[in-house]
């Protein structure tokens, strides 16, 4: 019998697409020969505006990137510039922003997880995950007033310092939290349609998922132990104890989707304890008495990469000596992560698609920026 | 490896390809290549054993911004080309080490090969610095525009690039 392929248009307004997400699925009935993502449709010319801005006022557009993780966004900016000015930050300033920048990631892969087992039919588990994450927002509310776009970490500095109920209540949701992750996993993790679902689908060798610059919790499903908290570490990262969680095929194949779902379980939890043990030694100080007057960068280039919850998160900034940058790429984790999906979905069934898009853990507002 | 050490293997391997390697920026030291040699450069600094650079961490395109206004001997003037340079920024999850390269390129024919069969990651990186600055990558599988509609006129990251009036015939109100 005579068969075509046929094209299958998958978005851009499609629930499981995490945002404005076309994707060209060319398929042989119902196996998967090519997907062709086409983005843009979240462009807001970022790069371009922060060249007309100063290097403190690009912060806020940082926020507007990954919208879900936007404290490490700030975070992975000030650094750079910070590294470009040779500033060095108050130690107190160090360790608040380690704090949040790990509830952050918290926050970030609740979402993920959250959403992940949404796309897959599993509606109750986003729910919880979204009353637990809400918690983590009111302590950022509480701290600098918003609670999705903080443009809270300065040049040298925050814009606020923490209340004084900040530790108490941050123990109280630790101690709360925790054991809401075995719930989750009863929940889903371990649940066998979703085993079903994710297991062996969307598997991605170590050597070609660095090939194909997947990082952050994708990479280390596919059993790569590289964490640039570890392995290019910066800020006070060095002084903690934590694990990295790499993927190890329980329940399938190294690299598939349920390992990428699994790591960020397992990064959660070594999350908890980095904040409880930098919650501890928050030393006293100004946690503005390094914010320079007029940020203006001497001629040079930076590139300075964290890693961000959805993985390496890179600033390259470019400065000419004046106040504004010359140029600010961002290399934002996603946009690497989407365009591998060609290479990862080739040969699966179309909703093994929306499975493997779900594990890479996507936001299109860092993808367009 | 430092930085160093590299450029004079790079320097031993490919002579006059590699042009100079410039330490006194700030943080890390940029090393200068020939736009056309790249792939060959890239290539061997991924799988040479004591290299092993498997991984790209970013690429992306820059607008030099360095077109001079000359006199000239009439007392008109013109300008000179100007340069758009695209820097590549690589990393060795085995070794540990970091390098930054840098190829410029002519300003009003840019053109650069590709490093798409090296690296997959630079498909999408290379997309976008042809979208935003119009740079041409030789042998790249699919060059089209990635972030602004395809079929936009202009690249907009480039230095001297001037908002459209209209767009499909329609008034742009800013």
């Amino acid at each position: 019998m005579k068969t075509e392929e046929m094209i299958l248009n998958m978005g851009p307004q499609h629930p499981s697409t995490h945002g404005v997400l076309r994707l060209e699925l060319v398929l042989d009935g119902e196996v998967v020969h090519d997907v062709k993502p086409h983005i843009g449709y979240l462009h807001r010319c970022m790069e371009k505006h922060s060249e007309a801005m100063t290097y403190p006022q690009v912060v806020p557009y940082t926020d507007r990137m990954d919208y879900l993780a936007s404290m490490y966004n700030n975070f992975g900016y000030v650094g750079a510039v910070e590294k470009l000015m040779d500033i060095k930050v108050p130690e107190r300033v160090e360790y608040i922003r380690v704090i949040m920048g790990e509830l952050q990631r918290i926050a970030s892969h609740l979402v993920a997880l959250g959403t992940f087992g949404l796309d897959l039919g599993a509606f109750t588990p986003f729910l919880y995950l979204f009353r637990d994450r809400e918690k983590i927002l009111d302590l950022f509310e509480h701290t600098c007033g918003a609670r999705l776009l903080y443009n809270y970490m300065w040049v040298g500095g925050l814009s606020h310092d923490i209340h004084p109920d900040f530790v108490r209540k941050t123990k109280e949701f630790i101690d709360y939290f925790r054991p809401t992750i075995v719930e989750l996993n009863n929940l889903l993790t371990f649940n066998k349609i979703f085993i079903e679902r994710t297991a062996n689908i969307g598997v991605c060798p170590a050597k070609e998922a660095i090939n194909l610059g997947l990082s952050g919790p994708n990479l280390r499903g596919s059993g790569v132990k590289f964490d640039l908290r570890k392995d290019d570490t910066y800020s006070i990262y060095n002084r903690f104890d934590f694990e990295i969680p790499v993927g190890e095929g329980r329940v399938g194949t190294v690299g598939d989707c349920w390992d990428r779902y699994y790591v960020r379980v397992q990064e959660v939890e070594q999350s908890l304890r980095i904040i409880e043990q930098a919650i501890d030694q928050i030393p006293d100080g100004d946690v503005k008495s390094e914010i320079p007057r007029r940020v203006k960068p001497p001629v040079g280039t930076v590139y300075h990469r964290v890693e961000a919850p959805k993985g390496e998160l890179g600033y390259f900034i470019i400065s000419d000596g004046s106040l504004n940058p010359a140029r600010v790429k961002v290399r934002a984790p996603s946009f690497v992560s989407l365009s591998a999906i060609g290479q990862m979905a080739k040969g699966y069934l179309v909703a093994d698609v929306v499975a493997i898009l779900g594990s890479l853990d996507i936001v299109l507002g860092e993808i367009d920026r | 490896m430092t930085a160093e050490e590299i450029f004079n293997l790079l320097k031993e391997k490919f002579g006059d390809s590699i042009l100079e390697m410039v330490t006194d920026v700030p943080t890390e030291p940029i090393i200068s290549v020939e736009p056309l040699k790249i792939n060959l450069i890239t290539q061997f600094l991924r799988d040479s054993d004591e290299l092993q650079f498997n991984s790209l961490m970013n690429l992306s395109g820059v607008d030099d911004n360095n077109v001079q206004k000359v006199k000239n001997e009439d007392g008109s003037f013109s300008s000179t080309d100007g340069t758009l340079s695209v820097y590549y920024h690589l990393d060795s999850l085995e070794l540990k080490h970091k390098i930054t390269l840098k190829v410029s390129t002519n300003r009003n024919n840019p053109e650069v090969e590709s490093v798409t069969d090296i690296w997959h990651s630079a498909n999408w990186h290379e997309r976008e610095a042809f979208d935003m600055f119009g740079i041409k990558f030789n042998n790249h599988p699919d060059l089209t525009r990635i972030l602004m509609p395809y079929d936009w006129k202009g690249f907009p990251l480039r230095k001297d690039y001037e908002n459209p009036e209209f767009y499909e015939g329609m008034k742009i109100p800013y």
